[in-house]
């Protein structure tokens, strides 16, 4: 008898996907070349290059810009129930292509298969479900109705300009075109530059679904782009997601215009284990918390709080139920941790892990084999973590995880508002009242209650302090896309 | 993990009090998130290699069960027959499982066999399958059972006693058939359909483990729902916390609802990244089922030859 049990390899197969050697910007519903001096996109588990791709001058961008506000025109007359049409047609496309989008997606991202295939697309089609069902109520939505004084609460804004991250690159696009669309703005999209194939793939089913000319229009490139996109005079709206340190610069570029602005920027959320907490789920959540596509989430539980009474309890169980991860091949379906998306991101892990044990704090990681190629990190544990640490401050954004305690709920509450952040925190505890005493006194934008890292079209997403503006998603989400 | 069990553990059963805090003591299950995670461990994919083995190891843990009331020893023989020999070439089952009457017939069968040997019989006792009668019932028939040659009795809990809160008397009841078992094994059916909620599955499951089970089964395949992955899962949780606690090592059966090979690998999934490899033997983890045998032996002739046969190339013993 085989005493222990090992999974075979289970790879995803990636011939779904047809990866073009070059690929050019999406305006006015073509395929056109860039100006700018290409790029290429490698897949991070492998540094295997798997395409070029066109880099967006300021001109292009213009281009780009004038096909989006040329269409508006039309997109913006529409019928709600119109647009509601094309929304819908583009949720089922996306559906149908799940398999090939989920391969691209982690291909390009670096994320477990299993993740981009049960996350992330089926979370990117149910945004565009329910922005299509929004497209013809606009009027119900709480912003005013349409009278005949002339006062209307459903009017778009115009043209959007939105640039969004590398960490979940189609959902970040969900999140961005269909409320914008549903609200009959048009939209120009920056990807990252390290993940732009999925966009470009999008941009084909926007041609796919016959969604008019000009109302998606996809530019990619680096940063210069990036601000070609938010600076552009023409653009009535800018949404973006991504770092704080950007965020800044993109406030400063649209204040003192009539731009409206929304930031989704960084975390460093705090999830907290009290002592009465359901052990084992709290110790998924956890995991989940800053595991989940290696911690490159921007409402990660990278900070642990667990109550003193606990702790040891629960790291042993922590670490028993970390040395189960799977780290490896992103498109082998068993696999639960996958590659940092880039070099750049795996250096800034490794100077802050690094930071981290200088300062004093305890470094754990288990046992696990990294790919020879590609950037890897281990999840990685640290403990005797204080507020004052630097990775008790810095948002890390990768697998590691900081352990802090506290003694009491009105501790643990201090501790976890003592960030310039303010995204998102966990609460673990058996007792209702808790939740609800906690929950008012945590001043992030999303409080999950005995889960983490669960996502909703339905439910607003957004930060307070440094950690942005702006709420997306939801009813709240219609507002940023309308002029209200 | 539960820290607290290995000094207070002689006293716990000391009264229903005593044995309430105890048990109410023990973190709470989160009925979401252990959903949730049974959940994702279902989609782990076993393929090529790790398939057949997985199909093999299963085949050797299933305990090969016909208790209805139509039961009669040439039905019980065939079903040792095939125990014995599931066809080609599969390794033989775990045990058989009949009810007390059939418990004879079915030693003197394997006996026949021959290559019987490593074959265990076990037998429902204890007023299977609702429990409903009185200890001395249970105890006589625990100890019939265990004369006529049993290897192994699934005992049902009194699961009015539990819901109503008399966790003494389900303790006391364990010990007593433990007792009667004498050299066989104890496998406890804590009938996880009727307890509800994945606390009072992780409750009773210690409390069959402070009592002396040898085995904690989820049910007694009479009632829906039978073996969810969440309610294995949880048995895994607290097996694998119990011997952390006390050094003692219980195993787990989940019976009921288990048709599919895919249902069976699933579960061997839960075993391998719950309680971990320690249980992945017939000797620590057990499938209580009818139907799943042939399918077993089905996905692992299509594994080695590629093609599906049909139906009546398996056997219906």
């Amino acid at each position: 008898m085989m005493a222990i049990f090992e999974y075979a390899p289970a790879p995803e197969s990636r011939d779904i996907v047809d990866i073009k050697p070059s690929y050019g910007l999406f305006v006015n519903g073509e395929f056109v070349d860039g100006s700018g001096t290409p790029f290429k996109t490698v897949n991070p588990a492998t540094e295997e290059t798997l395409a070029e791709v066109a880099t967006a001058s300021p001109d292009d961008v213009d281009r780009a810009v004038q096909a989006a506000r040329k269409a508006f025109g039309v997109w913006g007359a529409l019928p709600g129930a119109e647009r509601a049409k094309y929304l819908f047609r583009i949720a089922r496309i996306i559906q149908e292509r799940a398999r090939e989008l989920a391969v691209l997606e982690s291909l390009d991202n670096g994320k477990p298969i299993r993740e981009s295939r049960d996350v992330d697309v089926p979370l990117v089609a149910a945004h565009f479900f329910y922005y299509a069902g929004w497209a013809d109520k606009l009027e119900y939505a709480g912003f005013g109705r349409r009278t005949t004084n002339g006062h209307s609460g459903t009017k778009p804004l115009g043209v959007a300009g939105q640039v969004i991250p590398w960490n979940f690159p189609l959902l970040m696009l969900a999140w961005k075109i269909a409320p914008a669309l549903a609200c009959g703005n048009t939209v120009v999209l920056k990807p990252a530059e390290t993940t732009p194939l999925t966009a470009l793939l999008f941009a084909d089913i926007c041609r796919q679904a016959d969604l008019p000319p000009g109302v998606v229009n996809i530019v990619t490139g680096a940063g210069e782009t990036g601000a070609a996109v938010v600076s552009h005079p023409d653009v009535d709206k800018v949404a973006f997601t991504g770092s704080t340190e950007v965020g800044r610069i993109i406030a400063r570029a649209v204040a003192g215009t009539d731009k409206k602005l929304t930031l989704e920027l960084g975390g460093k959320a705090a999830n907290i284990v009290f002592e009465d907490a359901a052990i084992d789920q709290a110790v998924e959540g956890i995991v989940n918390g800053i595991f989940f596509n290696q911690g490159h989430v921007c409402c990660a539980g990278s900070r642990l709080l667990v109550q003193e009474s606990v702790q040891e309890e629960l790291l042993a169980s922590l670490k028993r139920r970390l040395a189960t991860l799977r780290v490896g091949d992103p498109l082998d379906k068993n696999t639960d941790v996958g590659a940092i998306n880039s070099a750049e991101q795996l250096a800034k892990i490794r100077e802050l892990s690094e930071i981290g044990e200088s300062e004093g704090a305890e470094r754990w990681s288990p046992a696990c084999e990294l790919p020879e190629r590609g950037f890897w990190f281990p999840p990685t544990v640290f403990t005797g973590v204080a507020q004052s640490h630097t990775i008790a401050r810095d948002e890390i954004f990768g697998p590691v995880l900081s352990v802090l305690t506290f003694r009491t709920p009105a501790e643990a509450v201090e501790k976890a508002n003592n960030t310039p952040y303010g995204l998102s925190a966990g609460i673990w505890t058996e007792k209702g009242s808790r939740i609800l005493w906690m929950a008012d006194r945590l001043r992030a934008g999303v409080v999950w209650a005995n889960t983490f890292n669960k996502f909703d079209p339905a439910s607003p997403f957004g930060g307070y302090k440094e950690s942005g503006y702006g709420r997306e998603g939801g009813l709240h989400g219609l507002e940023a896309y309308l002029d209200v | 993990m539960v820290s607290t069990v290995t000094t207070s553990l002689a006293d716990v059963a000391s009264s229903d009090a005593a044995l309430r805090a105890f048990l109410h003591g023990l973190p709470g299950v989160d009925r979401v998130g252990a959903d949730q995670r049974a959940a994702m461990l279902g989609t782990r994919s076993i393929k090529t290699t790790a398939k057949a083995q997985a199909i093999d190891l299963a085949i050797s843990m299933v305990d090969l069960t016909t208790l209805e009331g139509a039961d009669t020893a040439g039905k019980v023989r065939a079903m040792c027959t095939k125990a014995v020999r599931p066809g080609g070439g599969a390794p033989k089952v775990a045990a058989v499982c009949v009810y007390p009457d059939l418990v004879a017939v079915a030693v003197e069968a394997l006996r026949g066999a021959g290559a019987g040997a490593g074959v265990k019989v076990a037998s429902v006792a204890t007023a299977f399958p609702s429990g409903r009668s009185s200890l001395d019932v249970k105890v006589g028939e625990t100890a019939a059972a265990v004369a006529a040659g049993a290897d192994e009795i699934d005992m049902v809990i009194d699961r009015g006693a539990f819901l109503s809160g008399h966790y003494m008397k389900v303790f006391e009841e364990i010990v007593a058939v433990k007792a009667a078992c004498g050299a066989a094994h104890l496998k406890v059916i804590l009938e996880t359909g009727e307890l509800a909620t994945y606390d009072n599955v992780r409750r009773a499951s210690w409390l069959a483990m402070l009592a002396g089970a040898d085995f904690i089964k989820t049910s007694t395949g009479k009632v829906s729902p039978a073996a969810t992955p969440p309610v294995t899962l949880v048995m895994l949780e607290a097996v694998r916390d119990f011997r952390e606690a006390t050094g003692r090592q219980v195993g787990v059966k989940p019976a009921g609802g288990i048709r599919t090979t895919k249902d069976a690998i699933k579960n061997l999934v839960l075993v391998h990244e719950t309680a971990g490899d320690d249980w992945l033997t017939p000797e620590w983890f057990r499938l209580g089922a009818s139907s799943l045998l042939n399918d077993l032996l089905m996905q692992r002739q299509k594994l080695a030859t590629g093609r599906y046969a049909g139906p009546d190339y398996f056997t219906l013993d």
